[in-house]
């Protein structure tokens, strides 16, 4: 592993009077300070800027130009808020493909919830024969990319008459996703095995433990997982670009792509269609920003 | 004794169950789709005639025929080449400056996790507007600091990679979480003695910090890598519909992939890519692994003791 060497700091020379020594210990933890926040500031402005330019251009009217010589950063004069509007029902069907994209989303949210909590259920808290083989499997596909399927999975699924429908998008999540399972699995393996001999002492079956004791106290990585099949759904571009072939069933992505790749639309439109597209995501982030990173770093990475 | 092997027996046959939409989901789109594409790469197909077996007639095709397979691969390793260490080091300093303990830290993680949640799409569409090389911001901004002949960016062969990688320079933040998670998990005594020695911030940084790092680093490098090879979103997008930009400089190894597939209809020639996809990815996980037991650090190694 290489690392930017930087020059070795030399300590400083030894202070006569201790008291100079604290001022100036203050004043260097103080510029410190200014430097970091204005690094943090900087960097904030690298992140939010290119949005509030996207919200200036997506508030202009038809025939004011977007780009400017001097780029603007902030909405300023104009306010067509009327642009969203548009691009929701009259000019073009962003409300359609909201309901399509939420369609898929909501059906993947389900499978996802269902498949893998069982799966994950049986993989953290049953004994059975052949579970170190599964697993191993389980992180095989886990690392192998979907992609290198997509071709087979593709004809796959023609030959079942499911190209131009959402199946494809939905059908597979009900049998479980890889990195879920072993998300779940994790958390599940975190809750003390005597809640599950007491319950067995008391007569309990598998079904019951799974259903009254484990998956009720397993909520916290639930809702990471839904979370996570929300924001990949959503923003899913090659699925949809292999099996949707109409206008009317095509998702918020692939619509926002088409207005780029396919057509000519006018840029304040664009950037109002981005921010319709964007929102949702946006909305759920800052709802749950909190368990979201929190289960990112749940995610065992000592492997 | 009679009693525990029907337990057993039971639990074995609910784990099954439990297992079940996993295990029919392996079968049906996993195991039959890899025997699938082993032998479709092995023949030429077009979904309307059947398939003709070629042997190995796409790989050779590929290997020595194919201008476009070799440029797909120069695009994605010019592009592993600049993004991976960038990010590396990027996302490292960025999860340095999140883990201060100083006033309204959470506001700036909230801001800098942002755009990791954004769809590729948008963040693409965004910055096609942004890169625009006669009036975007970026050109107008960068000619207002003096500059009198900005690179024409996504227009020109050799700036279209690193704007791919400068849109997802703007996406940082994602891999800088899992930075975070990992610097959040060095014990604060180590810290302790390490100033009880009378390291500076640098040294800590060096020989506290760095090495407790190295098993996330392995992770951030080897999803990195791999994510080299899936690039799609962004360069459809960048490329106006996987049109692979001016001069082929945006044909990335998956739109290259996508294109044969489902634009020429040649199945049987992009399942003989996917396997070198495949193949590509698993050499490279591979190499990273025997490699890293120099330079990971693992805090409960038996062999070195702790």
């Amino acid at each position: 592993m290489k690392t930017i060497e930087a020059p070795e700091r030399t300590p400083a020379p030894p202070e006569l009077e201790p008291v100079s020594n604290a001022g100036r210990y203050r004043r260097r933890r103080i510029s410190h300070k200014v430097l970091m926040y204005g690094l943090l500031l900087g960097l904030c402005a690298f992140i939010l800027l290119p949005v509030g330019w996207m919200l200036t251009a997506a508030l202009k009217p038809d025939l004011e130009p977007v780009f400017t010589p001097t780029p603007e950063w902030f909405p300023t004069k104009f306010w067509e808020w009327s642009n969203f509007h548009r691009v929701l029902t009259e000019s073009m069907p962003f409300l359609r493909y909201s309901i399509n994209t939420t369609i898929i989303v909501v059906a993947n949210i389900i499978g996802v919830l269902i498949s893998c909590s069982l799966v994950g259920f049986a993989f953290a808290r049953l004994r059975f024969r052949g579970s170190k083989v599964l697993f191993y499997i389980l992180i095989v596909t886990m690392l192998i990319p979907w992609q290198a399927l997509m071709v087979p999975q593709f004809l796959f699924f023609v030959k079942l008459g499911w190209y131009g429908t959402y199946l494809p998008l939905i059908v597979p999540s009900f049998t479980g996703t890889a990195f879920f399972i072993f998300l779940i699995r994790q958390y599940m393996r975190t809750i003390p095995k005597d809640l599950d001999d007491a319950a067995r002492v008391d007569g309990l079956n598998s079904w019951q433990i799974f259903w009254r004791i484990i998956l009720p106290l397993s909520t916290p990585v639930l809702t990471v997982c839904a979370v996570f099949t929300f924001l990949w759904n959503w923003n899913n571009l090659l699925g949809p670009l292999i099996y949707l072939d109409s206008d009317e069933k095509f998702t918020v992505a692939m619509g926002l792509a088409n207005l780029v790749t396919v057509s000519d639309t006018p840029w304040n439109l664009t950037m109002a269609a981005n921010l319709i597209t964007i929102l949702p995501c946006v909305i759920v982030y800052f709802f749950v920003q909190k368990k979201l990173i929190g289960g990112i770093a749940s995610v065992g990475l000592k492997g | 004794m009679a009693k525990k092997g029907l337990m057993a027996r039971k639990e074995q046959r609910a784990a099954y169950l439990f297992l079940s939409p996993w295990l029919f989901g392996l079968a049906a789109f996993w195991i039959i789709p890899i025997i699938a594409s082993i032998a479709l790469s092995l023949s030429e197909y077009n979904i309307i005639t059947s398939p003709h077996f070629v042997g190995l007639e796409n790989y050779r095709e590929m290997l020595f025929d194919d201008r476009t397979f070799w440029v797909s691969i120069r695009v994605t390793l010019k592009f592993m080449v600049l993004s991976v260490p960038l990010y590396l080091v990027c996302g490292l300093i960025l999860s340095l400056l999140l883990n201060l303990k100083i006033r309204g830290i959470n506001f700036f993680r909230t801001i800098f996790f942002l755009p990791s949640v954004l769809s590729g799409v948008a963040v693409a569409v965004l910055w096609v507007a942004l890169l625009n090389p006669d009036v975007g911001a970026v050109h107008e901004l960068l000619r207002n600091l003096g500059m009198s002949d900005p690179p024409r960016w996504l227009d020109s062969p050799t700036w279209a990679v690193p704007s791919v990688v400068l849109v997802g320079l703007w996406g940082i933040g994602g891999g800088a979480i899992i930075y975070l998670s990992g610097l959040q998990n060095i014990s604060a005594q180590l810290y302790e003695a390490a100033l009880l020695d009378g390291a500076g911030p640098w040294q800590r940084f060096r020989y506290v910090t760095l090495p407790m790092l190295t098993p996330t680093l392995l992770f951030v490098l080897i999803t990195g890598l791999i994510d080299a090879f899936q690039v799609f979103d962004l360069a459809y997008v960048l490329s106006r519909g996987g049109n692979q930009g001016i001069g082929d400089s945006l044909q990335f190894y998956l739109i290259n992939l996508w294109n044969e597939a489902f634009q020429n209809g040649r199945y049987g020639y992009a399942s003989a890519l996917s396997w070198v996809l495949v193949l590509a990815a698993a050499a490279v996980i591979l190499i990273i692994f025997r490699t890293s037991g120099r330079w990971v650090y693992y805090e409960y190694d038996p062999e070195r003791g702790r």
